[in-house]
Formats: C-alpha cells, sequence, structure tokens
C-alpha cells in the first residue's frame, strides 16, 4: 500500500471517531447538558473531516463539511441560538455527512442527490437565501494556493522582462514574527536579477540605537520576467510588518545578472546579525506578561484535558498474535496442571502450589489480553439513534432511543458484526412496534415512541436488549401468515413462545404492505444468523399492549469458551455450556421410541426428542458397546429442547477455540475444535446443527411442536 | 543541516500527510496532537520552524505562536499557520498573533515545501 493510500486509510478512521464525537456532542447539546467546549468539539470534528478531506480533493465532502462548519461556526459564535429546529438540521446534517464520508471511502463519485436539499437546510439557518450549487463550491474552493510555486517560476533571466524598484524597511514586528530580510531577498532573487542597496542612512550611532524603531532599509532592483502579483507574493507574509514600495520602472535597466545577484548575497549576509539581535531588547519588558499568560493558558489547558486517557494504536494482526499466544499458553498450562495431578503429589506439594499459581496468572493474562479486543458498544449504539429517526420520518411515528450501558465491552468483532442486525431490529421496533402517534393517543400512550436499547454483562455474557414500548406481537396474525406461507401446518397447536419464534424462521414478513424500512428482503432469520455466527443467541418477549423485547446474548470473546467435555463413540468432544440446560441419566422406562430409530424421552412430562450424536456425526459404536445412557438436555434455537446422547460426560472447563475452517472445510455439526490438557485434538459441537441436521431428514419439521403438545403421540 | 520542522494538528490525516511531504523534501518533522503539546514539545527540541493548526482543542493555534512568541528563547523561529480559511481578516488575525506565514489547506505540497525553505532559507 502507498504511503498516500495508508494516509487515506487513515482520515477514514480518523474520521468515523470525528463522526462519531460529532454524534455525541450534537446528543449533548440536544439533551441540553452542552457548553461551549461541547459546541467546539462538534465544530473541530467537521473542521478536521473537511481538512482532511481537502487533501484528497474529496470535493463533494468538502463543500457540505465547509457549509455545516459555517453554521456550526455561528452557533460557537453564539450569534445562532439553537432549537430543536436547528438541532434536528445539525443532526441530519451529521447523518448526511457519514454518508457522504461512507461515499468517499468506496470511491463512489456519483452526486448525492439530498446533499442540496441539506445544504438548502443549512443556509436556512444562516438565515441567508439557498446560493446557488456552483456558488458553494466557488466559495469553498476559492482557497487557490496563495504561495508562489517558485519552482515553476525559477531564476529568471531577466533581460526581456520588467524591472522594479522596490523599497523595503522592516518594522520591529518582521522580526518578531520570525522573518528575515535576507531570507525574502533570497527568494526575491529567484525571479530575476537582484540587487539591494542597504540604506544606512537613518541607522543612528550605536549608543543611540534603538532595535525598536525601524532604522534600516534596503532599496532593491529587480530585473525580472515574473508578474508584479508574483513580486508582491514575495512580501505577502510582511505585509503591514515593513514599509513596502514596488514600482515598476518605466525604462528596462539591463544588468549584468551575475555581479549583481552576488552583491546581493553579500548584502543578505552582512544583515543577518543584526535579525539575531534586533527583536530581543524591545521585547524584553512586554515579554514577561506575556509568557505569564501563556503558562496560564498551559495549566488551564492541562487542568481541562482529564477526560481522554492515553492510547496507544496498535496494528490489529499484532494483538491477534498475542491472543492466539496466549490461546497456547492455556492450553500449555493445562496440559502442564494436568501432568503433575496425574503424579499424585501431596496437594501441599511445591510444585503443586505453583501450578496453581500458574494457572491463576495464565487466566489474567488471557484476561488482560481479551480486554484489548474489548470496544464498548457506545459507538454502534450511538449510530442506532440515527436509525430510529430515519425509521420515524419514513414510517410517520414518533419515536426517541433510549440507550443504557453503552460503556458495556465487546469483542471488537462482535460490535462489527453486531451493527447490521442491530439495525434492522431498530428498524423492526419503530416499523412494526411503535403505533402510530393516533394509535398511541387512543391507548392513553405518550404519542413519542421509546426504543430501548440496553447493553449489560452478565455471567460470562454480554445482554443486549432491544424493546420497545408498542403495542406487542400480534399473535393471531403471526400464526395467520405463518398457515398462509405453509410454514406450520393448518391444525398445529402452538403457545406463545412458538408462535413467537415463527418471526425468526426464514421468509417470514408481518408487514401487509412492504414498507421501504423493514421490508428490505432480509428477516428476522437473517438477524438470527448473523447473532449465531457469533456464538450468541437471540430470544424474544412481548406483552400485548405494553411491547416487544428482543434479548441477544453474545459470549464476551469469541476466543475461549465453557465448555463441556464429553465422550460420544470413543471421541472426546467438547459441548458448548451456554447451551446446555441440565444432564440426565434417565432410567429405561423414561425413554420411548418413536417410529422405527427416532427415541423420545419424557421430563417432567414433556416430551423431547433424543438425538444420538454419534450417529448424527457418521460415527458408529463397536457391536457391544454399552447402550449411551448419559442425556444433555439443550435448548436450540429451532427445535427447541432437545437431548443429546453421549457416551460419557468428563467435566466442565474452558477451553481455547481453533479455527477448523481451513483444515476441514465446513463440517456439519462441528463449530471448531480445541487442544485439551493432555494434548489431545477435540472437536467443539454446535448443538443447533446437530439438531438441524436430524430434523433436515425428517419428513415434518413440525413434528416436534406437537409432540411438545403431548398429542398425536405413537409411542412404541 | 537537516531542517527540523515540529507539526501541530489535532487531525491524524494532516499530521501525517505533513510529515510525509516534508519527509519527502528531506526535511525531520515532529509532530503534535494539539497546542499544549506542541509548545511542550518545542521547548524539548525546538525546530527550525513550526506548522500548526488554528482550531485545535487544548490550546489552538493562537495560544501557540503567543506561548511562542512569548517565550524567553527561540521566539522568533518561524511559524506557518496552516489553515482552510482564506479569508484577509482571518490571515491578517494570524500575522498580528505573530504568525510568519499561512498555507491554506488543502494544501499543494510542492507549495508547502517551497514556504518552509523560504522562511527557513533552505535551499534545496
Amino acid at each position: 500500500m502507498s504511503v498516500q493510500n495508508s494516509i487515506r486509510d487513515m482520515f477514514f478512521e480518523e474520521s468515523e471517531e470525528l463522526l462519531e464525537s460529532l454524534a455525541e456532542g450534537l446528543a449533548l447539546m440536544h439533551s441540553g447538558s452542552h457548553n461551549d467546549e461541547t459546541v467546539n468539539a462538534v465544530f473541530r470534528a467537521v473542521h478536521s473531516i473537511k481538512g482532511g478531506a481537502g487533501a484528497f480533493k474529496l470535493s463533494a465532502l468538502v463543500a457540505f463539511a465547509h457549509r455545516f462548519e459555517n453554521v456550526l461556526d455561528e452557533v460557537r459564535g453564539h450569534r445562532l441560538g439553537i432549537d430543536a429546529e436547528i438541532l434536528r438540521t445539525l443532526q441530519r446534517s451529521a447523518d448526511h455527512l457519514a454518508d457522504l464520508v461512507e461515499a468517499a471511502r468506496n470511491r463512489d463519485e456519483g452526486e448525492n442527490p439530498q446533499t442540496a436539499e441539506f445544504l438548502a437546510a443549512l443556509n436556512v439557518c444562516l438565515g441567508s437565501t439557498p446560493e446557488p450549487g456552483a456558488a458553494d463550491v466557488d466559495e469553498t474552493f476559492g482557497f487557490a494556493a496563495i504561495t508562489v510555486d517558485l519552482d515553476d517560476l525559477g531564476p529568471a533571466e531577466a533581460t526581456e522582462g520588467q524591472s522594479y524598484t522596490i523599497t523595503f524597511c522592516p518594522h520591529p514586528g518582521l522580526y518578531i514574527n520570525g522573518h528575515d530580510p535576507a531570507l525574502l531577498m533570497a527568494t526575491l532573487a529567484e525571479l530575476g536579477a537582484m540587487t539591494a542597496t542597504p540604506d544606512l542612512s537613518k541607522l543612528p550611532d550605536l549608543a543611540a540605537f534603538d532595535a525598536g524603531k525601524p532604522s534600516l532599509a534596503w532599496t532593491i532592483q529587480l530585473a525580472t520576467e515574473a508578474e508584479e502579483s508574483a513580486v508582491r507574493d514575495v512580501f505577502e507574509f510582511v505585509e503591514g510588518l515593513c514599509d513596502l514600495s514596488i514600482v515598476q520602472n518605466t525604462a528596462t535597466q539591463p544588468a549584468d545578472t551575475e555581479e549583481k545577484v552576488e552583491s546581493a548575497v553579500a548584502v543578505a549576509i552582512k544583515v543577518e546579525a543584526p535579525i539575531a539581535e534586533v527583536p530581543l531588547q524591545p521585547e524584553e519588558a512586554k515579554g514577561q506578561p506575556v509568557l505569564a499568560k501563556s503558562d496560564a493558558e498551559v495549566d488551564a489547558g492541562n487542568a481541562e484535558r482529564s477526560g481522554p486517557k492515553p492510547t496507544l494504536r496498535v496494528d490489529l494482526d499484532r494483538v491477534d498474535r498475542l491472543i492466539n499466544a496466549v490461546g497456547e499458553l492455556i492450553i500449555n498450562q493445562s496440559m502442564i496442571a494436568q501432568r503433575v495431578q496425574e503424579l499424585h503429589l501431596a496437594t501441599d506439594a511445591d510444585v503443586v502450589n505453583h501450578v496453581e499459581d500458574y494457572r491463576l496468572l495464565a487466566r489474567d493474562i488471557q484476561e488482560a489480553v481479551m480486554a484489548i479486543r474489548a470496544q464498548p458498544v457506545k459507538p454502534l449504539f450511538q449510530r442506532m439513534s440515527r436509525i430510529v429517526r430515519e425509521a420515524a420520518d419514513s414510517t410517520g411515528k414518533s419515536a426517541r432511543l433510549v440507550t443504557y450501558g453503552e460503556g458495556s465491552e465487546v469483542d471488537k468483532t462482535v460490535v462489527e458484526r453486531l451493527a447490521d442486525p442491530l439495525t434492522h431490529m431498530i428498524r423492526n421496533a419503530v416499523d412494526h412496534g411503535l403505533e402510530t402517534p393516533e394509535g398511541r393517543i387512543a391507548a392513553g400512550k405518550d404519542p413519542v415512541g421509546t426504543i430501548y436499547l440496553s447493553a449489560a454483562h452478565r455471567s460470562g455474557a454480554v445482554i443486549i436488549t432491544i424493546r420497545d414500548d408498542g403495542a406487542g406481537l400480534n399473535r393471531r396474525k403471526i400464526l395467520e401468515i405463518a398457515r398462509k406461507k405453509n410454514l406450520v401446518p393448518a391444525d398445529a397447536e402452538l403457545s406463545d413462545a412458538e408462535i413467537d419464534a415463527l418471526l425468526f424462521l426464514p421468509g417470514f414478513s408481518t408487514a401487509s404492505t412492504i414498507s421501504n424500512l423493514s421490508g428490505r428482503g432480509v428477516g428476522l432469520d437473517v438477524v438470527r444468523n448473523a447473532v449465531t455466527a457469533l456464538g450468541g443467541r437471540v430470544a424474544i418477549a412481548s406483552t400485548v399492549g405494553q411491547g416487544t423485547e428482543f434479548t441477544i446474548s453474545l459470549p464476551l470473546t469469541l476466543a475461549v469458551l465453557d465448555g463441556m467435555v464429553v465422550s460420544v463413540a470413543g471421541q472426546v468432544m467438547v459441548i458448548p455450556i451456554t447451551a446446555i440446560l441440565e444432564t440426565i441419566r434417565p432410567g429405561l422406562d423414561e425413554m420411548h421410541m418413536v417410529g422405527t430409530s427416532d427415541r423420545i424421552i419424557s421430563v417432567r412430562g414433556k416430551f423431547i426428542p433424543m438425538i444420538d450424536v454419534a450417529r448424527g456425526l457418521g460415527f458408529t459404536r463397536p457391536p457391544n458397546h454399552p447402550e449411551p445412557r448419559t442425556l444433555l438436555l439443550v435448548e436450540t434455537e429451532n427445535q427447541g429442547q432437545c437431548a443429546l446422547i453421549v457416551d460419557r460426560v468428563f467435566d466442565q472447563r474452558q477451553v481455547v477455540i481453533k479455527g477448523l475452517d481451513t483444515n476441514y472445510g465446513a463440517v456439519p455439526g462441528v463449530s471448531a475444535a480445541t487442544v485439551l490438557g493432555d494434548g489431545q485434538i477435540a472437536l467443539i459441537l454446535d448443538p443447533d446443527a446437530i439438531a438441524n441436521n436430524r430434523v433436515l431428514s425428517a419428513a415434518n419439521p413440525w413434528a416436534g411442536a406437537k409432540l411438545n403438545e403431548g398429542k398425536s403421540l405413537a409411542v412404541a | 543541516m537537516t531542517i527540523k520542522v515540529l507539526a501541530i494538528d489535532d487531525s491524524r490525516t494532516i499530521r501525517s500527510l505533513v510529515q510525509k511531504v516534508m519527509g519527502d523534501a528531506g526535511f525531520d518533522c515532529a509532530l503534535a496532537d494539539d497546542g499544549v503539546q506542541g509548545v511542550a514539545r518545542f521547548h524539548e527540541d525546538p525546530p527550525d520552524v513550526v506548522i500548526t493548526d488554528i482550531n485545535m482543542p487544548n490550546m489552538d493555534g493562537y495560544g501557540v505562536i503567543a506561548a511562542i512568541r512569548g517565550g524567553a528563547i527561540h521566539r522568533n523561529v518561524p511559524i506557518l499557520v496552516l489553515t482552510t480559511e482564506s479569508a484577509p481578516h482571518l490571515k491578517a488575525k494570524a500575522r498580528e498573533a505573530g504568525a510568519t506565514g499561512w498555507i491554506v489547506k488543502p494544501f499543494d505540497d510542492a507549495a508547502i515545501v517551497s514556504v518552509v525553505r523560504r522562511v527557513t532559507g533552505a535551499r534545496a
């Protein structure tokens, strides 16, 4: 990647952060709990995006950011008061700015049709009449480089050009501002043939010398092909800091170029000494108070800086390497622990204690390393307020988003991959969950609906809930649609929970007309797949008249898993603890045959299908192997509860997840592998996939549902 | 002797761009994230020229100029202001504050290098 491209990537990464602080600042302004610094930060965010965008010639982005910044500058200067309408415009502009950044990132050159509309809204804030688009662009790009491109001009052989007489008398301020007449003249000499004659007439005796008064002056003859403006540009920075006159000579005065240039250099060297000393004396007295003031400013600055902690930006690859190494460390630790255990030493033996210390240390290191990848869900949540705004607008509803637990941290990958499903669920909540304002008033509710989004840590998992205070699920309608679409047999009788679960079936959509929001061809099944892919699960709960709540539970990390170690047909395997409800050793009378090969078990009066894991994975047991009687009751996504048949349960432990894909490809029923303490490789099972596998081969997918209802049961 | 540049900007992107352009021109370029850090860095290792942004948290560009110009030593080091503003009154304000010159963002690589050469006397 070229340096330019990597800086470009950096720009987009930085813009992402700036957009976040922009959204954050605007949210504070919205809630009324802002101060001048909030507004300044908002201004700076837009300003920095504009600055960076300019560097990459992202003109559409610059033009919009420029206008946005103008409005914020007015707000910042208290010339524009903020009311609900202006805040709304600012928030929408921030959303649009994010769109433009995204488009620029994707190198999408097309003009965003909404830009004109947002520019107009911003113009309204400025109280000006909307200018034509071209004028906007002109204004933004009016800042053509103001410096002369000296490389183009080069030292001119000024024989045909004009000649100028320049008188130049620096004020003390010129030296104070860091200028050097010698350098100015050297720059001038690059334009053509130059002679500089110092005018020492005003220079007093050394005794009377006052560096605060201008006394050194030069008369310069310049013969150049350059335009007068180019000559003036040399003095651009010193305008007002010197007495300057530039007069074009009427008759050209051919000159001996080389000799004159040399003399100019000589003058330059001569004047260097006074330059260093001139400003020192008069400034000494004035300097002290200025210094004191600036120190005070520095202190104030430091005090304000208590907020952000210092951070270190590290290449993600390095973190992942570290995480892998820690995984190996954990495996190594459990191997050593196992070996030591096999020695049957006294429990107070030194080595036993050291091994225990090692275990604790390894665990600490692992947690610390995982914390590196952990990120707060805050930026993700902040993006959702925009989704709520947009969804509410396009459905004619009023909605607000209330978030809790924004500081909860989740693995970086989880945060990234959760964006799409969360967006979808939030849209759904507004679109399907909330009633219209009229409907809400009729129900005696606040016309503005509320979407609650929260994140919390609970027993090694992150729980994210999306709740609306809408009408709740219309179960009768859901069932009706499911029947119409042949998703359930017409005579199936389903519990409320089972009806709710229908929403997650592929191809299910409750919207009677496809709205342009939720009806984008994505259903809740996609949401569930995305969550499952992260090792999490989604649940739904709804109360008529009070709203609907979706709960997503996700593992804190994608690298380690709490698992139950079992054996299946002589193979050691791991089943994720999160899926297991309980372990059962049923009596023979509790297990029943259904048809020729399927078996069910009755657990507390409920019939649950039994799945032989060995058979599901294609293993065969030796003929004289005793019939396995250990069952793991698991909760699956699609099939409700199932009982997995395993040969033996060893213990519960934390295992490091090792991906299988590169070596194995996809193995149905197996999600990953791990290395156990004794060096054995064990497969990590995916109970959902195992349950689905079994059902796929069965004729009627809803047999399970009927069984659960205890009806039409054929017990052999 | 290699020209030492100190670039002060709160935007990572701009800092990196300036550093790259300065590096390509054969200058050493130190960086600072905001005015307070910039002034501290200035005194730790005085550069030959400072390039500073105006809008920054903690201490803005004017604050940087005031702190450097008001300092006991190296107060006449050239300070270039990197700004998106091209309005004459803002240039005048920068000059009054003590800026040696200014570079308007988005900057042209050759232009910024030539300005740095111009105020430091460095030759190509």
